[in-house]
């Protein structure tokens, strides 16, 4: 049965028809043309579906469609700002080199977001706490750190190194 | 995924009415992180999910008359960032800490958690170790079940048809209270417990135990008190020695079984380990817990 649901993505108001047992995943890959967040396990383990619902990190892969209604759905395709310019943490990313296949990238900078908009300068055992449902199967974690911690310091005011 | 008709009830009455009505083909949905990856894996295939999320009160935690009373749809997150329950129930804390990922804890429930009955359940231990009761409303009304008659074995509850649970009730610890719960697994993150411990140790002033209790998980067919440990260190001076004897008598009481992901010999040998560590946590718990009031 498909159900109308409205619900803010990336910022602007959206109504559309789903059916009940579509995920959020499929919903923002199929209707919305949003290929960010990807399907690496589709069970919740790896995190590369990662998008944030009302500020929170979810697993879009777990997450029924419906779900979302009245909700506000932010995706990697929402953050960089109306002319293009990169979010702090998509910049240091770049930087730091921290992408190296990419297929885990979308899915660990949402995870990020959700980290740094919660807790603005978090040490380094809270990036790796934070971070413990985002897989990596290239970059061996070491840059993906750095770069979130190069992201918090730009964007953080407590002059705490990490 | 298989396709189902997926409805969201504004009140209990109407989750329990679409229950009755839907009977074996309906299941209950909270954070869906056991639920649809077994939907998806075809474990499971329900024609009707009736979502808990727009069913109010459900999601509020309660702290009066010294019980704390949880809603089945708090989250694991929410637990986690409590103080309250950082400070007095420190094992609850400890449960939900590793529990799956950020991402899962910002949507599982611990009344999913409870519900699924999985023999790795992390909060089911220390809530046998906290005495808790769980308030569930169905067609007949309202009852109270006690949490070690809850659990009937992996994957079985004492639920009946169109049986939903509203909360969680934990009656208030004794003053002086220290815990500790420790998940024994293989990673640090993203791993389920080999074996559950939650340890609860009341001492008096002289550090002699006025009362301990032991919940264990993974460690027989269902979670436990291991009652002969725990009347072994009643009474006894709280030391290290103490507690390993009341850890190789909980061995005694425990029936692990060998699963794909560890053997019951393993299982037994780390029950004896981990009792006298989780006791020791615990006790460098009871100051902190209670010196904030
Ligand atoms: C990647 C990953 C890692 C995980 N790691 C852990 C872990 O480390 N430790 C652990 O213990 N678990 C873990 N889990 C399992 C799961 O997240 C937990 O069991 C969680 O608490 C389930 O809650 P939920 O709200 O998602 O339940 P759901 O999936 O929505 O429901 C689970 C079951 O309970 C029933 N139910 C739910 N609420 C109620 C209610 N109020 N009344 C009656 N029945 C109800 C449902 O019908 C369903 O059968 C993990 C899961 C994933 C996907
Ligand atoms: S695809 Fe969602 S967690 Fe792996
Ligand atoms: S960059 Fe390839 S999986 Fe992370």
């Amino acid at each position: 049965m498909a159900v109308k649901i409205s619900f803010k993505l990336n910022g602007e108001d959206v109504s559309i028809n789903v059916d009940d047992h579509v995920t959020l995943m499929d919903m923002l890959r199929e209707e919305f043309d949003l290929f960010g967040a990807k399907e690496g396990c589709g069970y919740g383990e790896c995190g590369s579906c990662t998008v944030l619902v009302d500020d929170k990190a979810v697993n879009s892969c777990l997450m029924l469609a419906v779900a979302v209604n009245g909700r506000s759905v932010l995706t990697i395709e929402g953050l960089a700002g109306p002319r293009g310019e990169l979010d702090p943490l998509q910049k240091s990313f770049v930087e730091k080199g921290a992408v190296q296949c990419g297929f885990c990238t979308p899915g660990m900078i949402m995870s990020a977001k959700a980290l740094l908009l919660e807790k603005p300068c978090p040490t380094e055992e809270e990036i790796r706490k934070g971070m413990a449902g985002n897989l990596c199967r290239c970059t061996g974690y070491a840059k993906i750190v750095e770069a979130i911690k190069a992201a918090s310091e730009r964007g953080c005011s407590c002059g705490k190194d990490s | 995924m298989r396709r189902f008709t997926y409805y969201e009830p504004e009140s209990l009455k109407e989750a329990i009415a679409l229950l009755e009505k839907n009977g074996e083909t309906a299941r209950l949905l909270a954070g869906g992180t056991d639920l649809i990856v077994e939907i998806k894996q075809e474990k499971k295939s329900p024609d009707h999910l009736v979502s808990l999320r727009r069913i109010p009160g459900l999601q509020e935690m309660d702290f009066s008359d010294g019980e704390l009373c949880i809603g089945a749809m708090v989250t694991h997150r929410m637990i986690e960032k409590a103080e309250l329950i950082r400070d007095k129930y420190s094992l609850l804390a400890d449960a939900v800490d590793n529990l799956g990922s950020v991402q899962v804890r910002n949507v599982a429930t611990i009344g999913g958690n409870i519900c699924n009955a999985a023999p790795s359940a992390d909060t089911a231990a220390p809530l046998v170790a906290l005495g808790a009761r769980l308030v569930v409303e169905g067609p007949a009304g309202e009852r109270q079940i006690p949490i070690d008659e809850f659990f009937k074995g992996p994957g079985k509850t004492d639920l009946g048809a169109g049986e939903i649970l509203r909360c969680i009730r934990i009656p208030a610890l004794p003053q002086g209270a220290g815990s500790c719960y420790i998940k024994h697994a293989r990673r640090k993150a993203m791993d389920l417990p080999l074996l559950g411990i939650a340890v609860i140790i009341v001492p008096d002033a002289n550090m002699v135990c006025r009362e301990a209790r032991i919940a264990l998980s993974l460690a027989g067919p269902k979670p436990f008190r291991a009652e002969q440990a725990e009347a072994f260190v009643t009474g006894k001076p709280l030391s290290e020695e103490v507690w390993k004897q009341a850890g190789e008598i909980a061995v005694g009481e425990s029936n692990p079984r060998s699963s794909f992901r560890t053997t019951a010999a393993y299982r037994r040998k780390m029950i004896g380990t981990l009792i006298p560590r989780a006791a020791a946590v615990s006790l460098q718990r009871v100051n902190r817990a209670w010196m904030k009031g």
